[in-house]
């Protein structure tokens, strides 16, 4: 007998007084009622409380932010679909030398991403509640490498894509899309039981809220 | 109306003023209170280890005791001992297959309350003081039980009850939820655990400065005050049907425990 | 579709890192001899059981989510046959691979066989409680394959030559000088200067696996959760290995048992409110990974997922005891536990500590094997496990029920009963009448002779020198209150006359005052 096979009679055999499967009480909420403003300022409540940099700005004022974020930096990549015009702004140099694009069919390598120093995405949605931004793989915000590897993390949410509650926001996602969510900077409460930020994810995160 | 009481054995067999105050506090409150006569104990000690068949006659004998139309409710004062009784006896019933017994002691169980349970819930005290006649002038700290906190939900209704004392003055326990550690046979299996736990209940109680610790539950303070007996300090134990039995004109003694229940005098 | 084949023997135990060497209180005697290890343990529990208090607090809906997370899981243990079928049935389509393991054994020749099949001798892991308990990485290093661990926590255990003592934060014993101590001994390049605060000691972890992370070619991991409608996978972490580790390799393989399924994607947001509250203490975790077998040009490319049976039948097979399969793994049972705080986690012997491990290790392995029937005694029965858990697995009731199976084993296979054995049947005599009872407390004043002038008891023989060893018993009253009752008490309505004439008398307000005219003349 396979191990599956057998597996699978142990374990019908293990339901054999036949359990009945309950209904599931979901009680809990399921949507929030905060207004635009509102969830705003809990999702730059959540984030600061991460140690995230937050900026919220009106769309126009993007590029302008991202420039100035990326004003250190010695290059940086973007996913092939971001905005065009987010890393072309006003200030921005013209970046032939600083610009990187990753797509599908242009990949950098893992060890041209760890000579990059910054990486710029959109997002796909946000929850205020918990401070947590989904990536889910969008020409915007691409491949799951470029926003690991990288140690500045500069995140573009759109007001628009900001739900107020988890529930809410997985609403808006397709499940089998390769997601990450991502709640600050990456953390450790490894010593003591006591949060540090900052250990093999990007150190620093920005995270620029789109009006 | 007509209250069945369930002394517990501990109670019954070491600690008879506890069961003597909450008689007191029930005639005071004007409600006849009955003793069956057959009862003996809850049984939890069996089933917490692990002889549940060793439990069933004795759960059989407390169903027997109290499944009777002579009560409206029955009391105990002690949180573990009404959560046996509530919890336990119905699912020791059904590991036998005596369905009938499942039913009478559900039936059993849905009528016991604890202490402070029915002096709250049923019989409508909020002042101790002014309707109970309670008076016991004395800086006190007060431990919270595992099965009054946990498994009966008692929330603050021993605490509202003692502050509503005259003339007590309730000292704040630190770590008040953390459990003893008497935990029945717990306390002589993993006796070194146990003695850990009850080793920073003790200090946290002489913490408070209090004269005394009192609770719902005998057994729990047996424990404390055991601890504390051992290591030699003054502080003792006293159950809180005894605090609030007491009045002015014959406050109870602050003597604790062991030298309360027994009559002797203390240093 | 498969239909029930052959005749499974039930049950079938599991094997590899689930069994207490020594008895619960053997062990525990030697741990809390260690005060170092007491005031880690106390700090560390004490830190995050106020977290943990605090984001709860925040959430009004929190006992909805409990409620609905418990029947989620309750629901997926009766649905598990079909549930998995439906999961290898999607994770299959999106092209990964599915193994199946009856036990520790077969899991890790089927890993070992992989990762051979790449041609590596390195991989990077993920902390997986799963390849913890089969003891991979021990079976890797036979193999010739190097398993380095990248979680923080973990790598610190490693590079000790430790075991993990809690299933969030495997090396919670060890305080932040032991942490560096262990740095400078064993991390090759290590700053001789390296201080002992946190996030230095995180960077220079970061510095010391940077490399790994960035050349290996296979990873292992466990998973959080697995969501059967869509074939989903889910890692919840936070330092960013798990995305190194789940994202950069070009091979993956994923050690999870077969409980880990939850029904739907709706699901998830049940469960992401759930864990990161209880385990951690956060509003959510720095980074959750998700995948649903392979995603062209964007992560490992091949996947493969094993499916781990290793007692987990066996644990479904026990009706009262199966919701222990209810457990996500978050620790919040082992951080509010008043045993786990001052024994740890090694006491438990298994790769699962605490209240969770007192009733998920026996019911994985057999209540007979090694000193596995210990554990569920290591427990005060008081209840603050089953609060703090967010699937509300009744873990004290199952104490219980295990304590009666452990029993029952044992019944008739003795040549000599115990003396608790005895004890026990005694009690059941003596306190299953009330007249018995009442028979018996007449003996109460040999109590208070053999109590002595002090009034009490400080040495008792056999089982019951485990109580005298740090506490008195109280001298017993004269007389019982049954007899009291019998004797003496007349109702209210003749109340203060009728004091008792012994001197064991009641608190009652009518004849207190006589009582303690009593008191004196007994003290004299």
């Amino acid at each position: 007998m396979s191990a599956r096979e057998d597996i699978l009679g142990r374990i019908r055999s293990a339901l054999r007084d036949a359990p009945v499967a309950p209904q599931i009480p979901r009680e809990y909420r399921a949507t929030s009622e905060l207004d635009q403003d509102a969830l705003i300022h809990l999702l730059v409540d959540r984030l600061v409380d991460y140690k995230a940099r937050v900026c919220v700005v009106d769309a126009a004022e993007v590029p302008e932010r991202i420039a100035e974020l990326l004003a250190d930096a010695r290059s940086y990549v973007v996913p092939a679909g971001l905005d065009a015009g987010w890393t072309a702004g006003p200030h921005s140099a013209p970046d032939g030398d600083r610009r990187r694009e990753d797509s599908v069919s242009a990949p950098l390598t893992v060890a041209e991403l760890d000579g990059v120093d910054a990486v710029v995405t959109g997002s796909a949605v946000a929850v205020a509640e918990t401070g947590t931004i989904i990536l889910d793989g969008s020409p915007n915000q691409g491949r799951r490498a470029i926003s690991l590897v990288p140690d500045h993390h500069i995140c573009v949410v759109n007001a628009a894509d900001i739900a107020g509650i988890l529930p809410e926001a997985l609403r808006r996602i397709d499940g089998t899309r390769p997601l990450t969510m991502i709640s600050g900077p990456s953390a450790t409460s490894d010593i003591e039981l006591e949060r540090v930020e900052g250990v093999h994810g990007p150190r620093n995160l920005d995270v620029i809220i789109a009006r | 109306m007509r209250i069945a009481l369930f002394a517990t054995c501990i109670v019954d067999a070491m600690y008879p003023r506890t069961a003597q105050a909450t008689v007191s506090i029930l005639e005071r409150l004007g409600h006849e209170v009955v003793f069956p006569s057959g009862q003996a104990c809850c049984g939890q000690m069996h089933v917490n280890s692990g002889y549940l068949k060793e439990a069933v006659p004795v759960v059989a004998n407390h169903v027997r005791a109290f499944d009777t139309e002579d009560y409206d409710v029955a009391v105990a004062p002690s949180g573990s001992c009404v959560a046996s009784v509530k919890h336990q006896h119905p699912m020791v019933a059904r590991s036998c297959g005596d369905t009938a017994l499942e039913a009478r002691a559900a039936a059993v169980g849905a009528r016991t309350y604890e202490l402070s349970e029915l002096l709250v819930d049923v019989l409508g005290v909020t002042d101790a003081g002014a309707q109970l006649g309670s008076y016991f002038p004395h800086r006190v700290t007060y431990h919270p039980s595992c099965h009054g906190m946990r498994l009966l939900r008692l929330g603050d209704r021993q605490a509202r009850l003692l502050r509503s004392v005259q003339g007590i003055e309730l000292a704040e326990l630190p770590e008040a939820d953390q459990c003893c550690g008497f935990g029945g046979t717990f306390s002589m299996k993993n006796a070194d655990v146990s003695s850990a736990m009850l080793e920073d209940k003790t200090a946290n109680v002489r913490s408070t400065g209090a004269e005394l610790c009192t609770g719902g539950d005998a057994s729990c303070l047996m424990h404390i005050g055991g601890g504390l007996s051992r290591q030699g300090s003054d502080v003792t134990t006293l159950h809180l049907a005894e605090i609030l039995a007491s009045t002015a004109e014959a406050p109870a003694s602050v003597t604790g425990d062991v030298r309360v229940s027994t009559g002797k005098a203390t240093r | 579709m498969s239909t029930f084949l052959g005749m499974p023997s039930l049950p079938v135990f599991g094997t590899g890192n689930l069994h207490a060497a020594e008895s619960f209180p053997t062990a525990a005697h030697r741990e809390l001899g260690n005060a170092q290890l007491r005031a880690n343990l106390g700090h560390a529990t004490h830190t995050i059981r106020d977290k943990r208090l605090q984001v709860v607090s925040e959430l009004p809906d929190w006992e909805q989510l409990r409620d609905a997370g418990s029947a989620i899981k309750e629901s997926v243990m009766a649905r598990l046959p079909e549930l998995l079928e439906q999961f290898e049935q999607n994770f299959t389509a999106h092209g990964g691979v599915i193994h199946w393991a009856r036990d520790a054994d077969e899991a890790n020749a089927i890993v070992a066989g992989l990762i051979r099949d790449t041609g590596e001798t390195e991989v990077v892991k993920v902390k997986s409680m799963a390849t913890q308990e089969i003891g991979l990485n021990e079976y890797l290093e036979e193999q010739g394959i190097t398993a380095f661990e990248t979680d923080l926590a973990e790598l610190i255990v490693q590079l000790d030559h430790d075991k993990p003592s809690h299933i969030l934060v495997p090396a919670i014993h060890k305080n932040r000088t032991e942490i560096r101590d262990i740095f400078l001994r064993e991390m090759p390049g290590a700053d001789p200067e390296l201080t002992d605060n946190p996030a230095v000691l995180a960077m220079a972890a970061r510095a010391h696996l940077r490399r790994k992370f960035l050349t290996a070619k296979v990873a292992v991991s466990g998973a959080n959760f697995a969501l059967a409608d869509s074939g989903t996978l889910a890692v919840v972490e936070s330092e960013g290995n798990g995305r190194m580790c789940l994202t950069l390799p070009e091979t993956l393989i994923t050690v999870m048992g077969v409980e880990k399924l939850l029904p739907s994607w709706q699901d998830l947001e049940v469960f992401m409110q759930l864990l990161p509250r209880s385990s951690t203490g956060e509003r959510m975790n720095p980074y959750t990974s998700l995948w649903t077998g392979v995603t062209e040009g964007d992560g490992p490319q091949n996947v493969h997922l094993v499916l781990l049976d290793n007692g987990r039948s066996a644990a479904l097979a026990d009706e009262l005891g199966r919701s222990a399969l209810h457990c996500i793994r978050c620790s919040a049972c082992m951080n509010v536990c008043p045993v786990y705080e001052r024994t740890g986690g090694h006491a438990y012997g298994s790769t699962y500590p605490g209240p969770i491990g007192a009733i998920l290790s026996p019911l994985l392995t057999g209540i007979e094997s090694e000193e596995n029937s210990s554990l569920p005694y290591a427990s005060s029965l008081c209840g603050a496990c089953y609060d703090a858990c967010p699937v509300k697995i009744n873990i004290p009731d199952i104490l219980v029920h295990l304590r009666s199976v452990d029993v029952d084993s044992k019944r008739g296979k003795k040549k000599l009963p115990s003396q608790m054995d005895v004890g026990m049947k005694a009690a059941s005599w003596a306190l299953s009448s009330g007249k018995r009872l009442g028979l018996l407390e007449k003996g109460l004043p040999l109590g208070r002779l053999a109590a002595g002038p002090d009034q009490k008891i400080t040495k008792l023989p056999g089982i019951a020198a485990g109580w005298t060893q740090s506490r008195d018993i109280p001298a017993p009253p004269q007389k019982s209150f049954r007899d009291w009752w019998a004797k003496e008490h007349h109702g209210p309505e003749s109340g203060g006359t009728n004091a008792p004439a012994q001197g064991n008398a009641p608190a009652d307000a009518h004849n207190n005052a006589q009582a303690k005219a009593q008191d004196k003349e007994d003290g004299a």
